[in-house]
C-alpha cells in the first residue's frame, strides 16, 4: 500500500496531509479535518449527502480517493457562509424551512449553490432536475425547490 | 459489504504523460484505470475487484481530458467528463442524441466526475451513452506500448463487463464522424426515476431524403448481454417512405427480435412490450427532427 503526501485547499484553507491510497476524501474531511458537515450516506454516489464543490461544480466525495484530490481546491458546506453570515442559499433554506432532520441538508445546499453558479435564473424544472441526485428521506423537495428560487431572487437583488 | 471504506490495498500513480501511462499499464500487474471513478470506486466498494493492485489515474495527462474538432468529426478523449461533453456546443449541434443520453444519466454531481471512456470500458449492457455513439458511426481508439488501433463502437463489446480492450491497452478516445445534412436523432430511456439506471433504452439516428429514409441506425440498451446494435433492422429501412405504419411495423420487428432477460430493474416481459413503444417513438421523433413530416 502506498502512502502519499497531498495538499488540499478546503474552504480557502490549505492543508498538507499524508494519506493511504485507499483513503476516501469524505473520510479525510470528516475524520482528519473534522469538517463533519459533509455527510457519509450511501457510499455509492446515489444519495448526494457527501456532495462538495470543486471548481464551482458539485461532486460526490464518497467516490474520490483522497490521493486523487491532491492539489484540489474544494468547498464544503462549512465554506458557504462568511463567518456568521449565512449564504443566500443557506438563508433561504432556513427561511422556508426546507429542512427536516437535516442530514441531507449540507449536500443539498452545496448542490444548490453549484446550481446557481451554473444558472443564476433557474426555473422549477431545472432545479428539480439538478437536485435529482440529492435524496431527502423526510420528504421536503417542494420547500427545497422554493428555497433555491428564493435564493436566486435574493442573489439577483444583492447584485443590483 | 462496507461502502464507507475501500478494503483493497493498492498502489497509486498519476503519470503526466500518455507514454508513462502506457508504460505503467505494460509493466504493472492488475492495473485499473481511474478516470472519473464513478464505476471503479463503486466496484471496489462492492468487492467486485479483489485483485486490483494498482490504480492508475489518467487525469494527470492533459491531452486525455480534451474534446477536439477534427477535419471530419469530433474526438472525445478518455478523461473528458460527461458534463463537459453534454455542455459542449459541438455535441449539442451535431450529436444531440449523445447529449440527451448523457443528460439522462445519474445526477449532475456524478456527471461532473464520470467520463465517456469509462462508460465504454465498464462495458455494461445498459450503458446509456454507448447507443448514440454506435448510431453516429463512432469509433473507439485504443493505445498500448505495442501501438494504436481503432474499432467500430458496434464491435467494441463482447459480454457484460467485457470489451475488446486487451491487457496493457488504454481507451484513449471516442471518435464521432461528422453527421450528414437532414439527420434526425432520438434517444429514449425508461427508468423508474430520472437518476436511475435504464430499464431499457433506444437510440435512432436517420438520414432523410425527401419523404424517404436514406439510412437508419438503431441501438438498444438493456435488452441483451451487451449494448445491442440493430444492424439488419436499421439497414432494412433504407429507401423506404416513412409512415406511421412503417414506424409501428419496425417497432414490432424489434420487439420480436430482442431476447431480453429479467433482472432487478424490470422483467423480460416489460422490456419486450415497452420496446415496441419506445422504438416507435424514437423513429417518429428522429424522423420529425430530421425535418420530415408524417
Amino acid at each position: 500500500m502506498s502512502m502519499h503526501p497531498i495538499t488540499l485547499k478546503v474552504n480557502g484553507k490549505p492543508h498538507t496531509l499524508l494519506v493511504k491510497s485507499n483513503e476516501l476524501l469524505v473520510n479525510v474531511l470528516r475524520d482528519k479535518l473534522f469538517l463533519t458537515g459533509t455527510k457519509y450516506g450511501c457510499g455509492i454516489a446515489e444519495c448526494g449527502a457527501c456532495t462538495i464543490m470543486k471548481d464551482k461544480r458539485s461532486i460526490m466525495s464518497c467516490l474520490v480517493p483522497a490521493v486523487v484530490a491532491d492539489g484540489w481546491e474544494i468547498t464544503t458546506s462549512e465554506g458557504l457562509s462568511k463567518g456568521d453570515k449565512l449564504s443566500p442559499v443557506q438563508e433561504a433554506f432556513v427561511d422556508l424551512a426546507a429542512i427536516q432532520c437535516g442530514f441531507c441538508t449540507p449536500g443539498m445546499v452545496v448542490t444548490a449553490t453549484a446550481l446557481l453558479h451554473e444558472n443564476p435564473n433557474p426555473d422549477e424544472d431545472f432545479i428539480r432536475d439538478y437536485l435529482r441526485g440529492n435524496f431527502c428521506r423526510c420528504t421536503g423537495y417542494v420547500a427545497m425547490s422554493k428555497a433555491v428560487l428564493a435564493a436566486a431572487a435574493k442573489m439577483k437583488e444583492e447584485a443590483q | 459489504m462496507n461502502t464507507k471504506i475501500l478494503e483493497n490495498e493498492f498502489e497509486y500513480s498519476k503519470p503526466g504523460s500518455l507514454e508513462e501511462v502506457l508504460e505503467t499499464l505494460a509493466t504493472k500487474q492488475n492495473v485499473r484505470i481511474f478516470a472519473g471513478g464513478t464505476d471503479l470506486i463503486v466496484k471496489l466498494k462492492l468487492g467486485a475487484l479483489p485483485d486490483m493492485e494498482h490504480m492508475l489515474d489518467i487525469n494527470g495527462v492533459e491531452e486525455l481530458g480534451k474534446i477536439e474538432t477534427r477535419a471530419d468529426g469530433l474526438e472525445i478523449f478518455a478523461g473528458a467528463k460527461l458534463w463537459s461533453i453534454e455542455s459542449d456546443r459541438r455535441v449539442e449541434e451535431n450529436y444531440p442524441a449523445l447529449r440527451e443520453a448523457i443528460q439522462a444519466m445519474a445526477s449532475i454531481s456524478v456527471r461532473n466526475m464520470a467520463t465517456l471512456g469509462g462508460n465504454f470500458c465498464n462495458a455494461s449492457p445498459v450503458a446509456d451513452a454507448v447507443g448514440p455513439v454506435m448510431c453516429y458511426g463512432g469509433k473507439v481508439r485504443m493505445q498500448s506500448k505495442r501501438g494504436a488501433r481503432e474499432v467500430n463502437a458496434v464491435d467494441f463489446f463482447l459480454a457484460p463487463g467485457v470489451s475488446v480492450l486487451e491487457k496493457g491497452e488504454l481507451l484513449t478516445s471516442v471518435y464521432l464522424p461528422a453527421p450528414k445534412a437532414h439527420t434526425g436523432h432520438a434517444f429514449v430511456k425508461m427508468g423508474r426515476v430520472k437518476s436511475d439506471i435504464a430499464k431499457i433504452s433506444i437510440t435512432a439516428v436517420l438520414e432523410r431524403e425527401g419523404d424517404r429514409i436514406a439510412s437508419c441506425r438503431l441501438a438498444m440498451g438493456s435488452v441483451a448481454a451487451r449494448p445491442l446494435f440493430l444492424k439488419a433492422i436499421g439497414e432494412g429501412l433504407a429507401g423506404k417512405a416513412m409512415t406511421e405504419a412503417l414506424a409501428q411495423e419496425t417497432a414490432q420487428n424489434i420487439s420480436d427480435f430482442i431476447k431480453p432477460i429479467g433482472d432487478n430493474r424490470t422483467t423480460a416481459e416489460y422490456r419486450t412490450d415497452v420496446a415496441k413503444v419506445i422504438a416507435r417513438d424514437a423513429l417518429v421523433s428522429a424522423w420529425k427532427n430530421s425535418g420530415g413530416t408524417l
